[in-house]
């Protein structure tokens, strides 16, 4: 598939997130979106102006906002609930767990400030852990992605979809990097250039920075192809069989903990159906720090040229 | 309400403990103890108060019932299933490897229950949202939830305590099971939850305070409570652990356990 890799164009997966939910908001009036006193960050405050009927602002209290959606959800709703990552997935597992999954109702978790591109907040605002821990859930999906149109698809999937749904969102800016016409598929990863060099596998933020390295390796004549894993759980374990079988390295980066999240999937997968090396990059089991976004990246060697050094010293 | 119904109650309420204790004995497990001192409160409930059809289990306008303290899921099966929303039979049946009678309620599996629940603390979140459900798609249905005294030391209850009032969920009932024990002791030795009505009504319930084993009380508040406007109600029924069974009533060991043969003969004959 092409992309666009458009740097003139950026915008935040959660103020693409804010704007899908506005649209989406409009064709459906089962949707009601639920937030703890975030909704200008998380961006829920576009649909809370246009729909303040359907908008319930839940205060600092994550836990009831899972449990509210949960029984809204009973009533034929479609509740979007958000909040920063830290809290919509670490502080309400247990209401996750118990209220929405256990019973399989039908509610949205879309929760925006995942990573450490968070920023000056610092450690205790980057959450790097919760791809692990949802991907655990039983009847839980997980979706991550990387664009403005991915984001569009993923909201608009979200509500087709009968039963809970993690959406993973960012803070910072985002290339864009598929045209508004791209078809995508729940469940089906995406392949970005056919090189046979090595496959990078990638996930949010993360396919921004594997395509830029992608460009500047073809420059030395390494042709490396991308995979764009939107869809965490469940996993596209054929498209990774068959990149394992036709490139030469496997390379996985998110801006998680390599703990538990899109390295971890990817490897459980290689493990039962064609073992081979998997260089896993990512947030080496430690806690973020405070600095902005592009600092904190590069610290973190979550970068272009990190994926290209990395794969260089490994391969070359 | 007429000396036939408190009649009528009695003896329901009576072939509802006889359940419980044969349910958690044929389990050899269960919480026979916070089961028994919502029997009352289930029986006016399902034989008086809510709208339920039990044709129709999820029909759209009925009212909710969230039974939040889960583990008290052998009253809420027994009521069910002498309401007519299963066979009675299956009451054998619970917590048994093949069963839809869980050791706590599932939703999906349990004709007439409206919610999962068992980890404590998280049914009154839920009842908020089918209030505000409700609300939304104008309807007049109403959402009962049964806390316990002990259930509400989690923190979560007091979140869903502001929501409730903050949105006037006047279609909102909570009844909370004060009988004074839970797993670890007395709940005032535990961890003190303590003035129940005090705290519900700085929260801003209207709060009534009854006897949670006297028909007439228990009927009055819940008419008192759809006659509130604008705020939601709680009513602190004063319980006992165990009531019903002499050697069960207070005593706290009976929270979580089954009896054996001869405690069951002794259990039933008192309920014959």
């Amino acid at each position: 598939m092409n992309f666009l890799l458009n740097n003139d164009n950026k915008k935040s997966t959660r103020q693409s997130y804010g704007e899908a939910l506005l649209e989406i908001g409009k064709k459906n009036e089962n949707i009601v979106v639920l937030d703890a006193d975030l909704s200008a960050a998380t961006k829920t405050s576009l649909f809370a102006k246009e729909f303040p009927n359907r908008f319930f602002n839940m205060g600092i209290a994550e836990q009831d906002m899972i449990g509210t959606a949960a029984g809204l959800s009973t009533c034929g709703k479609i509740p979007f609930v958000s909040t920063f990552a830290v809290f919509g997935a670490g502080r309400v597992y247990d209401q996750i767990r118990n209220s929405v999954c256990y019973p399989n109702l039908n509610v949205k978790i879309c929760v925006t400030h995942s990573g450490i591109t968070v920023g000056e907040d610092g450690a205790t605002h980057q959450m790097l852990e919760d791809i692990n821990i949802m991907r655990g859930l039983p009847n839980m999906k997980v979706i991550s992605p990387c664009d403005e149109t991915e984001v569009k698809w993923a909201i608009n999937e979200a509500v087709n979809i009968n039963g809970p749904v993690y959406i993973r969102l960012g803070r910072s800016d985002t290339p864009k990097i598929y045209d508004e016409n791209t078809k995508f598929e729940f469940g089906k990863a995406i392949q970005l250039g056919d090189g046979n060099d090595g496959t990078i596998f990638a996930t949010g933020i993360m396919v921004a920075e594997a395509l830029k390295a992608k460009e500047k390796l073809m420059t030395e004549g390494i042709n490396i192809r991308v995979v764009d894993i939107h869809t965490i759980k469940p996993l596209d374990k054929e498209l990774i069989i068959k990149c394992a079988k036709e490139t030469k390295y496997l390379l996985s980066i998110e801006e998680h903990s390599v703990i538990g999240g899109l390295g971890t999937a990817i490897s459980e997968v290689l493990c039962e159906y064609y073992p081979k090396k998997l260089v896993k990059m990512g947030i080496q089991d430690t806690f973020g720090k405070s600095g902005n976004a592009k600092e904190l990246l590069k610290y973190f060697k979550l970068t272009d040229d990190d994926i290209i050094n990395r794969l260089k010293k490994d391969i070359i | 309400m007429n000396s036939y119904e408190t009649e009528n109650f009695e003896k329901i309420s009576k072939e509802i403990r006889k359940s419980i204790i044969e349910m958690v004995y044929n389990a050899k497990s269960g919480h026979p103890g916070g089961a028994l001192s919502i029997t009352d409160i289930l029986t006016v409930l399902y034989f008086y108060e809510l709208n339920v059809n039990v044709n129709n289990p999820k029909y759209e306008n009925r009212d909710r019932l969230v039974l939040s303290k889960g583990h008290s899921s052998p009253a809420l099966y027994a009521v069910l299933a002498e309401k007519g929303f299963f066979p009675k039979n299956d009451l054998k049946t619970f917590r048994k490897i093949d069963s839809y009678l869980q050791g706590h309620p599932d939703m999906n599996k349990v004709p007439g229950v409206d919610m999962s629940s068992g980890s404590l603390g998280q049914g009154l979140s839920v009842s908020n949202g089918m209030a505000l459900g409700a609300k939304l798609d104008r309807k007049d249905y109403r959402v009962y939830c049964i806390l316990g005294d002990g259930e509400i030391e989690e923190g979560q209850v007091w979140e869903a305590a502001m929501t409730a009032s903050h949105y006037n969920l006047d279609n909102l009932c909570v009844i909370v099971d004060n009988n004074g024990l839970q797993i670890d002791g007395k709940t005032k030795d535990v961890m003190n939850s303590e003035p129940i009505d005090k705290k519900f009504e700085a929260f801003g319930f209207n709060v009534i305070n009854i006897d949670g084993h006297n028909f007439e009380e228990i009927v009055n508040a819940f008419e008192k409570a759809k006659q509130t406007k604008e705020r939601p109600t709680a009513i602190i029924a004063k319980t006992v652990k165990g009531k019903g069974i002499s050697f069960m009533e207070n005593e706290v060991s009976w929270h979580g356990k089954a009896p054996n043969d001869e405690q069951y003969n002794l259990a039933m004959n008192e309920l014959n």
